[in-house]
């Protein structure tokens, strides 16, 4: 397929520049009809403005594009949707007041007179999402479901879009392995047409598992571009990182554990979560493993009071204390990095500077600012100690790019020096070398003798930090794991423990 | 601390240039418009008119540019004027001292706010219709006060805040001076300044990050509800009567307007008090342009609503980007805007 002389799209020479920034420099893709190609780099490689530049988001500032050999250059999203490539970036972009249904077929929507079919339009959107194994209403609003579910109504939209390219940045990021493994059939159904696939992710496994070639950024310029039949994931990743990744041995031995920090009595609010206990320790760190919609997020939200719990008390060191919000909550030394970055996470207009202090000033108070220099102090501390990616601490934090967001948000909690960090999808969007080293900073955190709550659905990164895992299902608690019991097969085993019913 | 000086400089240098071709417009039409004479210990002139009328609106602009930080917006600050104006009126005309009538007045208006607040930031009403439950009934609760009349006085110690001096200069203009200097100031050598433009950017994030989110909107729409209340009681005081009627009327138009003209966005985020004092100076001195020029006054809304469009024109950013572009001469100019059609929603919440 590969030997096909005449590639569907080929990007040659593909530039962009940023004020302070070389995003890309002299980048070619070549993407074939039926192949998925993976799209691969470090955070802040350039692989979503590269992305950008194909489909007309951002005006490139060099190079060539054809498109089935001739030469385009689409100037929004819209037009390069009419020439035939459908996109999801790594930010879902639809719109969450608008319903399910209408996000799907938005510019399209089927008429009946010149009217408006809503009743066919509704009933065709739960045919297309039953295809991706959703099972939700179409005539609710967007908002009311998960990111997991925004995602794939928004892979669905793209899919329906694309004739001739599919471009996925990141699609899987908040996705199950069963959702993965549907998206992917889907994309193997679209490969077998002849479409050609761009996937991007930080998923290696996922990597191999559907995709042909790959193509692998290093700061904006292309390093290589591999058939993946060839090569091991070792090569792959050092080709990204431009170095090895040392193995890192976790020794899960020395479980010296703290006093008692936090007790969690009964929480529980209807329709969310079945009354929850669980007990954490200085020194420990607790995971919380399930799937979509079992309550993970819910729990980390209740404990941290962004959503007022019905019932239920929280206790600190043996005393009884009030967290009905935010606000109280990192009064008490609580902190959380919420799964949803784009919604719950940034401040997009303000500096990545402001960003990373804002919890800190928030708790001290607006009549005692930060001085300035304190801040640029701890803003540069934590940007070096995260590797964190920018051009300048001034810009504003929604330029970053998506895993340096991920990072910042980090550093604005880790700032407040809480004593119980609760992080909901840590790692979601980080890339491999990242990855290793945020799993490093758990587990130094929790030497230093701090209290972590993390909810996740990678199992593997759950088995390397986790001192002790509690399985959620239905929103409920089903079992916990402790010691030598942690490995992904018995997490496996125990979300699964009966036939579920995925409810969104 | 040079640094951030030069970042507001560059900040304010449009409005500074706007402002300035404005004044020299006036000074097209009336040469001897920067004359200023002193005469009867008071300063006279046409660019200490344009300081003094500007008054009302500048300091409407103040509460306005914080509440739009928030991503909010107060339509009902002309009417808290004629309410406070006929709270002032009524107190000194029912025997009561200067004092006590202004700082009724100042109660009034933070009541007001207090109330725009709370639907608002409490019972989660779209600001726009919030402040409109104000702005309508307004009038009609000034209209009580007043019952009906237009209620003129004769108190010295309050018609000074409206026409009096103070070392020479019309008490209006230093009102509104030392009120902006003090509120510019205190919102950025505090965090408060951070802390609203978090909330007007994106307001769950803000709230998960622990800012307290609900007293901070109740209080700039409280600081609005402040402004608007000063600013009536000098346009009372200027002249000697509460119109429960006419007092402020669009002037909550104006003091948006200031708003836009000192670049501040009506979606929220980083916004600048200094910015909106200039625009609102702006606003007055094309006023001062047309009452100069003689034309007649049939013009007038005509000439000023085309001459505010010149203005946004030139500030929205497709000319400025032109004029970027224009200026890079060269296929190469950094675009660092998204294309339109794939700009991200913001998010209403
Ligand atoms: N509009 C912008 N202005 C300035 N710099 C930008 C802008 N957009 C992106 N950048 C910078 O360009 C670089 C590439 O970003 P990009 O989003 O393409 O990375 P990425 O490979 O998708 O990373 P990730 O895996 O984290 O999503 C980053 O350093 C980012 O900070
Ligand atoms: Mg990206």
């Amino acid at each position: 397929m590969t030997d096909d002389p005449r590639p569907m799209l080929h990007a040659r020479g593909v530039s962009k520049f940023f004020p302070g920034a070389v995003a890309l420099d002299d980048v070619e893709l070549k993407l074939y009809p039926g192949e998925v190609h993976a799209l691969l780099g470090e955070n802040g490689a350039g692989k979503s403005t590269l992305i950008k530049c194909l489909t007309g988001v951002y005006r490139r500032d060099g190079g060539v594009i054809t498109l089935d050999g001739a030469d385009i250059a689409p100037h929004s999203t819209l037009d390069s949707q009419k020439l035939g490539i459908g996109t999801v970036y790594q930010e879902v972009n639809l719109l969450p007041n608008l319903t399910v249904a209408e996000n799907l077929f938005l510019g399209r929507q089927p008429t009946r007179l010149g009217l408006l079919a809503r009743r066919r339009m509704v009933t065709e959107a739960r045919e297309v999402l039953a295809d991706y194994g959703l099972d939700i209403d179409p005539a609710e609003p967007l908002t009311s479901y998960s990111v997991a579910v925004q995602q794939v109504v928004a892979i669905a939209r793209a899919v329906e879009m694309s004739g001739k390219v599919l471009i996925l940045d990141e699609p899987t990021a908040s996705l199950d392995r069963d959702e993965v493994q549907l998206l992917f059939s889907v994309i193997r159904t679209l490969k077998a047409r002849g479409l050609a696939v761009v996937f991007i992710t930080h998923f290696l496994d996922q990597v191999f598992d559907i995709s042909d070639r790959a193509t692998i950024l290093r700061n904006g310029r292309v390093v290589g571009t591999r058939l993946l039949d060839g090569v091991s994931q070792t090569d792959i990743v050092t080709l990204m990182l431009g170095r090895q990744l040392e193995a890192r041995v976790h020794d899960r031995a020395p479980r010296t554990l703290g006093d008692l920090l936090i007790e969690v009595d009964g929480l529980a609010k209807s329709g969310m979560l079945d009354p929850a206990s669980l007990r954490i320790h200085k020194g420990e760190v607790v995971g919380l493993a399930g799937l979509l919609g079992s309550g993970r997020t819910e729990t980390a939200n209740l404990i941290f009071g962004a959503v007022p719990a019905d019932q239920g008390r929280i206790l600190r060191e043996g005393h009884e204390i009030r967290v009905t919000n935010p606000r109280e909550a990192v009064a008490q030394g609580f902190a959380l990095c919420p799964e949803d970055r784009k919604t719950d996470g940034i401040v997009g207009d303000l500096s990545v500077r402001d960003n990373i202090v804002l919890a800190l000033q928030a708790r001290q108070g607006w009549w005692r600012p930060i001085p300035r220099a304190k801040v640029t102090e701890i803003a540069e501390h934590y940007v070096k100690a995260l590797d964190i990616r920018l051009a300048s601490l001034d810009m504003p934090i929604r330029l970053l790019s998506g895993g340096n967001q991920q990072k910042a948000l980090l550093a604005r909690w880790l700032a407040t020096a809480p004593d119980f960090l609760i992080l909901d999808e840590p790692t979601r969007g980080i890339d491999v070398g990242a990855h290793a080293e945020i799993i490093a900073l758990i587990e130094s955190l929790r030497e230093q003798g701090m209290a972590l709550l993390v909810a996740s659905s990678e199992l593997e990164e759950l088995v390397a930090y986790s001192t002790r895992v509690i399985v959620l299902r239905d929103r409920r608690q089903v079992s916990e794991l402790t010691g030598d019991a942690i490995s992904t097969s018995n997490i496996i085993h125990a979300i699964a423990d009966e036939p579920i019913q995925e409810a969104s | 601390m040079a640094s951030t000086t030069t970042s507001t400089f560059r900040r304010i240098l449009p409005q500074l240039v706007i402002l300035g071709c404005a004044l020299m417009l006036n000074v097209l039409v009336f040469p001897d418009f920067f004359r200023i004479e002193f005469q009867n210990g008071r300063l006279f002139g046409n660019l200490i008119d344009v300081l003094n009328r500007g008054a009302p609106v500048a300091l409407l602009s103040i509460g306005m540019t914080l509440v739009i930080a928030t991503r909010g917006i107060d339509l009902s600050v002309g009417a808290v004027m004629a309410i406070a104006g006929a709270t002032a009126a009524s107190l000194v005309v029912e025997g009561h001292g200067w004092v006590t009538a202004l700082l009724g007045a100042l109660a009034v208006g933070a009541i007001c706010g207090a109330w725009n607040g709370l639907l608002v930031a409490i019972l989660r009403i779209q600001p726009i219709v919030a402040t409109l439950v104000l702005m309508v009934a307004g009038r009609g609760i000034a209209q009580l006060i007043t019952e009906g009349t237009i209620l003129t006085f004769l108190n010295p110690g309050l018609i000074r805040l409206g026409a009096g001096t103070i070392m020479g200069v019309p008490t209006p203009i230093i009102l509104w001076i030392v009120l902006g200097a003090f509120a510019a100031f205190a919102v950025r050598r505090t965090a408060l300044g951070l802390l609203i433009e978090s909330i007007g950017v994106n307001q769950a994030s803000s709230r998960l990050a622990g800012i307290n989110a609900r007293v901070l909107l109740i209080s700039v729409y409280l600081v609005s509800g402040l402004c608007a209340a000063l600013a009536g009681v000098i346009v009372a005081a200027d002249i000697k009567g509460a119109d429960a009627n006419n007092a402020g009327l669009w002037l909550e138009l104006d003091a948006i307007l200031a708003v836009v003209i000192g670049g501040n966005s009506l979606l929220g985020g980083r916004f600048s008090i200094v910015a909106s004092l200039l625009g609102a100076l702006i606003i007055q001195s094309v006023n001062s342009v047309i009452l100069l020029s003689g034309m007649p006054p049939e013009f007038n809304l005509v000439i000023k609503a085309l001459l505010i469009l010149a203005i946004l024109v030139i500030q929205s950013p497709k000319v400025g980007h032109a004029v970027y572009m224009l200026r890079a001469a060269g296929p190469k100019a950094f675009d660092t805007r998204p294309a339109p059609a794939a700009r991200p929603q913001k998010e209403q919440s």
